[in-house]
């Protein structure tokens, strides 16, 4: 790859590669910003969503960039990182919601909209009164 | 009838032959071999677990589609960062019932990942009966809107590449 070797190219790349790692690892800040103040479980979740897709793609594509630059090479598996990280990233945040929904984590009041999933049951849950005929309960402390 | 058998899924050994030769950064016989085993061998091994292979029927629009959510991840997520780069907006978060019209498994599970994909949404639950798709959405004040834009956006589309 001959031109490659001009002086303006490694400016360019120089460049290209500062510009990318920054705007990455801005977004990656961003998005651990958000995990410390934001306020309930279903919202913290849209922090790490974003860094894996947005965030990480952009500091491997800086990656790119730097090898191109350092050792005139380019790396194909660095775009196959993102495009695994693009297939399970929503499966993962997928999963954590519904761990999330299945053990009823409290949502913040300002949540609008009440799915089945968050609602108490009647079904399962522990009766009020003993079942006359249950030995465990009622009249075992009676004289 | 043979290769048929050998090969039940020709696009998943192909893509996983062509993954292979990627990841062992420079082409030499050893990893071309190496890939054609495994092109052949996981898709055999995994076979249970498939369900029926999903037929592209406009491969155009699916390049259309793939573009347009690479676009929407980008835009979204600037969107979001801004969001969370304030704290003192409080957010306004939401449940949202999705009613789903997509009837198989495997474009279902593309569309919550779109969703999932682009940050601002995540598709929290598949109901049991196929029938709708809770998300939780990181800020809006119009639940209407959100179902449209992701009926108009991507569930159309969806319908019309795979069903």
């Amino acid at each position: 790859m001959a031109w490659l070797d001009k002086a303006w190219v490694d400016t360019a790349l120089e460049t290209l590669t500062a510009f990318f790692l920054i705007a990455g690892a801005l977004i990656t800040f961003i998005s651990s910003f958000g995990m410390v103040h934001l306020r309930d479980f279903y919202l913290r979740m849209h922090g790490p969503a974003k860094a894996t897709t947005l965030g990480v793609g952009l500091i491997l594509v800086a990656c790119m960039f730097y090898f191109l630059l350092i050792e005139r090479t380019f790396h194909i598996q660095l775009l196959l990182v993102t495009i695994f990280l693009l297939i399970t990233a929503p499966i993962s945040a997928h999963l954590l919601a519904k761990v999330a929904l299945h053990q009823k984590l409290p949502s913040d009041i300002s949540t609008t909209g009440a799915p089945s999933e968050l609602r108490e049951e009647d079904v399962g849950q522990e009766p009020d009164t003993p079942h006359p005929e249950d030995p465990g309960s009622g009249q075992r402390h009676s004289p | 009838m043979l290769i048929k058998r050998c090969l039940p899924r020709p696009i998943l050994s192909s893509i996983l032959t062509m993954v292979w030769i990627m990841l062992s950064d420079i082409i030499t016989y050893g990893s071309v071999i190496m890939g054609i085993i495994l092109g052949i061998a996981i898709p055999l091994m995994t076979q249970r677990f498939w369900d029926a292979q999903p037929v592209v029927k406009k491969p155009l629009l699916l390049l259309r589609f793939t573009l347009r959510v690479m676009l929407d991840i980008l835009v979204a997520n600037l969107e979001v960062a801004w969001l969370i780069s304030r704290p003192w907006r409080r957010p306004r978060p939401a449940f949202i019932e999705y009613p789903l019209t997509l009837k198989r498994d495997f474009s279902i599970t593309l569309l919550a990942s779109t969703i999932s994909l682009t940050p601002g949404t995540i598709s929290a639950n598949l109901r049991l009966d196929g029938r709708s798709l809770l998300i939780h959405v990181l800020d809006t004040d119009d639940e209407q809107a959100i179902i449209d834009e992701i009926y108009n956006r991507y569930e159309r589309p969806l319908m019309e590449i795979y069903e």
